[in-house]
């Protein structure tokens, strides 16, 4: 196939897959419609607009916000990739696409842009909310955000990538994704947001993919851009658990 | 000489201890319509799993159409369609969905509305994949087998599961198939099914090739012969008949007179005794099948199923 002809395949497939996405919008629902409808429920708390002394100078609205972005995030990445790729194994549509002139390596790119792209509006449905309806700052540094945010969907996505890649059915993947996001968000302080956190908690939030996500948003909004360790926290998620996706990937 | 299509050498492919291809060899000649017939087990998909690049064999060579299916990938799988054992589609894709992708992917694609009309499909395309029935699943499948218009098409156990009419419609469908040109490679482990389509059929067991040949010839192999039974108008001796090259025995029972051979058994023994006056009345031409031929050869039963059951 020439390229033009590689192109049209490859968006027949994220096609496919973002009617598939739309039909089941699990994803969907957890992915987007939980953390904006937190961020909305928690906007209209009266005490979660106070300024704790110990939230360095965050209300508890602010401090919620990124971890909201980053719930919706690791919901997409462990559980709404994972699942169909799974169960595109089981039921064998990736052993059909083996058999076709297309890579079937494609699927999972597809997916990944489909989860992408969904976190992405995730994200900034979340932060638009909080900006226009419950007078948040707007971010200090877009661009540090915007990376921040890049790092934290690549490196999520190849956790949820290795989820796929050795979850024997739909089923088990979602058992797995579920397994992994529940101590994750809880370090992403969804139950004791990150200033709350004693020292050693905060200690190993940071080196947690969502409380690294965290930490970096944070920084992105409230001082300018994020320092480099979170970043690179993620980024070696990125890439290890990348290569142990590619490494290990089943295909049937 | 036939342009050869499908080249097989030695295959051999073990997972781990378990060996479930040993030693196939055939070649399918281009046009033809090539069964691989045996039991559970036998080694049937692991062929053509190797043979279309899913899988890398232990050992072996293989060419489709001249070229290798692992080397040459893209190139095979552009020319060849598959249809795969097991293999469904999401519950929530429409079946015009699902094809539209598929044709993208191949440089000449057939045309939908032709497709989906010789594989009764027409009139499908907006319902969803989980709506269909089993026989219109197993159409859609071997819709996107052909269409990228392959010269080969390989179907495996295309009709397992399937109710005898529906089974009876893809046998329509293969021949229709293979009148349009492309070469096919049939697994199967029915026998009706390989005797009514088949050129030629591999008879394949614990991952070796026991037997190849036509589904008759098979047949005859494992009888020794066919059998011809008849009631002689008037008496004769014996051996006129066991003089001929084509008798290979003749028994009498009662008026009736059975004579085994092989050949072209039934014009040499009525054109032998109408030379010597004799007519032969209700005769009976016995062929043994291919059941017969696969128990004589390999000493087991194909399948205990009978036509319509399903695995």
């Amino acid at each position: 196939m020439n390229t033009a002809a590689r192109r049209v395949a490859f968006g027949k497939i994220v096609g496919n897959e973002a009617r598939l996405t739309w039909r089941r919008p699990v994803g969907l629902v957890g992915g987007v419609g939980i953390p904006v409808l937190l961020v909305v429920i928690f906007g209209e708390l009266p005490a979660f607009a106070k300024h704790p002394g110990s939230f360095g100078g965050l209300s508890v609205f602010a401090a919620y916000v990124p971890v909201l972005a980053a719930f919706g995030i690791g919901l997409l990445a462990l559980l709404g990739l994972p699942m169909p790729l799974a169960s595109y194994r089981e039921i064998g549509v990736l052993r059909r696409l083996s058999t076709t002139p297309v890579p079937r390596s494609w699927l999972l790119a597809a997916q990944g842009v489909i989860q992408a792209g969904i976190a992405v509006a995730e994200v900034v449905i979340v932060i638009v909310v909080s900006v226009a309806a419950f007078g948040q700052a707007a971010p200090k540094s877009p661009a540090g955000l915007a990376l921040a945010v890049a790092v934290t969907i690549a490196g999520l996505l190849s956790i949820g990538l290795l989820i796929a890649a050795v979850a024997r059915s739909a089923n088990a993947a979602s058992v797995t994704g579920q397994l992994v996001f529940f101590p994750l968000i809880f370090f992403a302080g969804l139950w004791f947001p990150r200033p709350l956190m004693p020292a050693v908690l905060l200690d190993i939030s940071d080196y947690t993919p969502l409380g690294a996500a965290v930490q970096a948003m944070q920084d992105a909004m409230r001082t300018g851009f994020p320092p480099a360790a979170p970043l690179l926290v993620l980024a070696g998620y990125a890439v290890v658990f990348g290569f142990l996706a590619w490494r290990f990937f089943r295909w049937e | 000489m036939s342009i050869v299509a499908v080249e097989i050498a030695h295959l051999r492919k073990a997972y781990g201890p378990l060996v479930a291809v040993d030693d196939v060899s055939f070649s399918v000649a281009e046009g033809e319509i090539f069964g691989i017939l045996g039991p559970n087990g036998a080694g049937k998909t692991t062929t053509v799993e190797c043979a279309v690049g899913l899988r890398t064999p232990d050992s072996g060579t293989i060419r489709l159409l001249g070229l290798d299916p692992r080397a040459d990938r893209e190139r095979v799988h552009e020319i060849v369609g598959v249809q795969l054992q097991a293999s469904a589609l999401p519950d929530r894709l429409r079946v015009g969905e699902i094809l539209d992708m598929y044709r993208s992917f191949y440089r000449d694609p057939a045309d939908l509305g032709d497709l989906m009309r010789v594989l009764g499909l027409a009139g499908k395309r907006g319902a969803y994949y989980k709506s269909l029935s089993g026989g219109q699943r197993q159409r859609l499948s071997v819709a996107l087998a052909l269409i990228g218009r392959p010269k080969i098409a390989v179907l495996d156990e295309m009709t397992t599961g399937l109710d005898p009419g529906a089974r009876r419609d893809a046998w329509d469908l293969i021949e229709a198939i293979r009148a349009s040109g492309v070469t096919i490679v049939l697994v199967t482990h029915f026998m009706e099914e390989a005797e009514r389509l088949c050129d030629r059929v591999a008879l394949v067991d614990n991952g070796r090739v026991v037997a190849l040949d036509t589904p008759a010839g098979l047949a005859e192999r494992a009888r020794g012969g066919k059998t011809v039974l008849f009631r002689p108008s008037a008496p004769f001796d014996d051996r006129l008949l066991t003089g001929l090259p084509e008798v290979t025995g003749l028994e009498r029972a009662g008026q009736r007179v059975v004579v085994t051979g092989t050949g072209e058994l039934v014009n040499a023994v009525i054109l032998t005794l109408a030379a010597a006056g004799v007519t032969a009345l209700d005769v009976r031409l016995d062929s043994s099948s291919l059941e017969d031929a696969f128990v004589r050869l390999t000493g087991k039963h194909l399948t205990e199923e009978k036509e319509g059951a399903s695995t």
